[in-house]
Formats: C-alpha cells, structure tokens, sequence
C-alpha cells in the first residue's frame, strides 16, 4: 500500500506547486523577467513568492530533521555531493541566461503545458534537447558519480543539512 | 498589493508541496531533476515523479476551475529565442543539478551552501541577461 500512498503524496504535491505557480502569477514570463529587470520597471513579485515558498519548505524541513523517515519511505533521499565546484557554477550560470532570455525556469513551463500554447511547447522540447544533451556529455566526459539513491544512503536517518 | 499577497501565499502553496514531498516521500520537489528523471529512471521511481508532473501540469486548470479565469501569461521572447533559451535552461540545470525550485525553494529551505552559490549565479546572470537584452530593444 505504500507505493499507492507514494503516488498519492507525489500526485497532491505536483498539484499544490502547480496551483502556487498559478496564483502567484510566475507562470507569466512577462512578470519573472520584470523580476530580473532590475534596471528597468522592476517587478519584485518573485521576492514575494519565494519567501513564502522558502518559510513553508524550510518549517518542514526543520520538522523533517526530527523524524526517523519519512512518512512513505524508509529513508530521505538527499543529494550526497556537498562541494561548491565548477559544474554547479557554470551549470546555474546557463540557466539564469536561458531564464533571462525567455522568463521561464522549469516549473512554470511545465505546468503551462497545459495551456496549451505554442510558445510554451518549444520552451519545452527545446529544454528536454538539453537535459538530453547534458546526458550524452555527461556520459562522454565525465567519471561516474554517485546519484542520491537510496543504496548509497547508508542509513535512514540524515541529515538534512 | 494583491499581486504581492497572491504572490506570498502562492509561494506558500509552493513550499508546502515542497515540504509535503519531504516529509511524504523523503524527496526533493526539484522539478528539472524529476523531469530529467522521467527520460532515465524506470519502475515505481518514474511513477512517483511522472505523478508529481501530471500534478504540476494539472495545476493551472484546476485553479482556472476554481478563479474562473486562467492564469495570465505574456510572453517575453520570439520562437526562435525560446528555443536557444529553453536548450540553456534545460542543459544548465542539468549540468548545475538544480533550478529555481531544487535550488532556489529546497536548498534554500535546507541552508545549503551549494544552493546558495547556484541561486546567487543564476539571478546574476538572469540579471545581466535582462538588461543586456533591454539594452538592445
């Protein structure tokens, strides 16, 4: 029963994030990009948005800290690389170009699939070629390394900070 | 004002899923990493991550089902500049393992140090972008 439970937990939370994208106006590039655009008429709803994302997450966060394991799972399934390094830099330093230039980042446009409009399905299909790319690169030019998965999480029990 | 207030408690939706995925499944509601995931993973793993997708996407029509109007939406940038913009948007959250949501609400909601960098780098360079592509408009 815990894999439908699993489901159901996933199902609601992408349902929440989707009704908090909407509400909070982020689905609208027009308004991300006025967030950006500190030099022009700046739009600081971003701010608004992630502060409260970043308040409620980090309460149950901090509860998260205290339990043994989350409610559906045996363990938490965390990052295991801790290191500020070249990749992480270059890599955020992409994106906040690519959601510049078009006032998308991931969550917004996949939610505004559903919209159904044009724009957003080649945002889309153009960021899946990319993950796709970074795949085969990373599979050429980089040693293997350590994913978070629940086999290299030796006990149930971590930190989550 | 209320575009601040919606804003607030929007963001406090966001971070509830946040939590609730944590504290539920033991993840991280980091979206490029789930959606990468979808074209990698197989077994339960894909169908816990393509349910909190299906959820994202669903999310805009229930809230037009409930405000009765659909969220509003103005694009920025040509088909073309959406496609170069969606290619480093979708290779650099890879290669930075994060985006707004993983580093931005999750890493900053668990004080790591890493997130922090990540999320100083891309509002940087998002700002750059912005006024140097005003600055040609």
């Amino acid at each position: 029963m815990s894999a439908a439970r699993r489901l159901a937990a996933a199902l609601i939370a992408g349902l929440l994030f989707g009704l908090g994208l909407s509400l909070s106006g982020m689905l609208d590039p027009a308004r991300v990009r006025g967030f950006l655009d500190i030099a022009g008429a700046w739009d600081p709803t971003l701010a608004f948005v992630l502060g409260g994302a970043v308040s409620v997450a980090g309460l149950g966060y901090a509860l998260a800290r205290r339990l043994p394991r989350p409610a559906f799972d045996a363990g938490f399934d965390l990052p295991p690389r801790a290191r500020i390094d070249g990749p992480l830099l270059a890599g955020a330093a992409l994106f906040g170009i690519g959601w510049g230039l078009s006032g998308f980042c991931p969550g917004p446009a996949m939610a505004a699939l559903s919209t159904g409009a044009l724009p957003v399905f080649v945002f889309v299909g153009a960021m899946l070629l990319g993950m796709a790319a970074h795949g085969w690169f990373a599979r050429r030019f980089e040693p293997p390394k350590p994913r978070g998965d629940r086999a290299n999480v030796p006990s149930a029990r971590v930190q989550l900070r | 004002m209320t575009t601040y207030l919606s804003g607030l408690i929007g963001g406090g939706l966001i971070g509830l899923s946040v939590a609730l995925l944590m504290l539920l499944n033991g993840r991280i509601a980091g979206i490029s990493g789930l959606v990468a995931g979808l074209g990698r993973d197989r077994g339960e793993r894909w169908w816990t991550d393509a349910a909190f997708v299906g959820g994202l996407i669903a999310g805009p029509p229930v809230f037009a089902a409930l405000a009765g109007a659909w969220p509003d939406m103005r694009f920025v940038a040509s088909l073309p500049v959406l496609g170069v913009a969606g290619l480093l948007v979708g290779f650099g959250t890879r290669l930075g393992s994060g985006c707004t949501s993983g580093h931005g609400v999750a890493g900053l909601a668990r004080l790591s140090p890493r997130s922090l960098a990540a999320v100083l780098m891309f509002l940087t360079t998002g700002m750059l972008t912005v006024a140097i592509v005003r600055g040609f408009a």
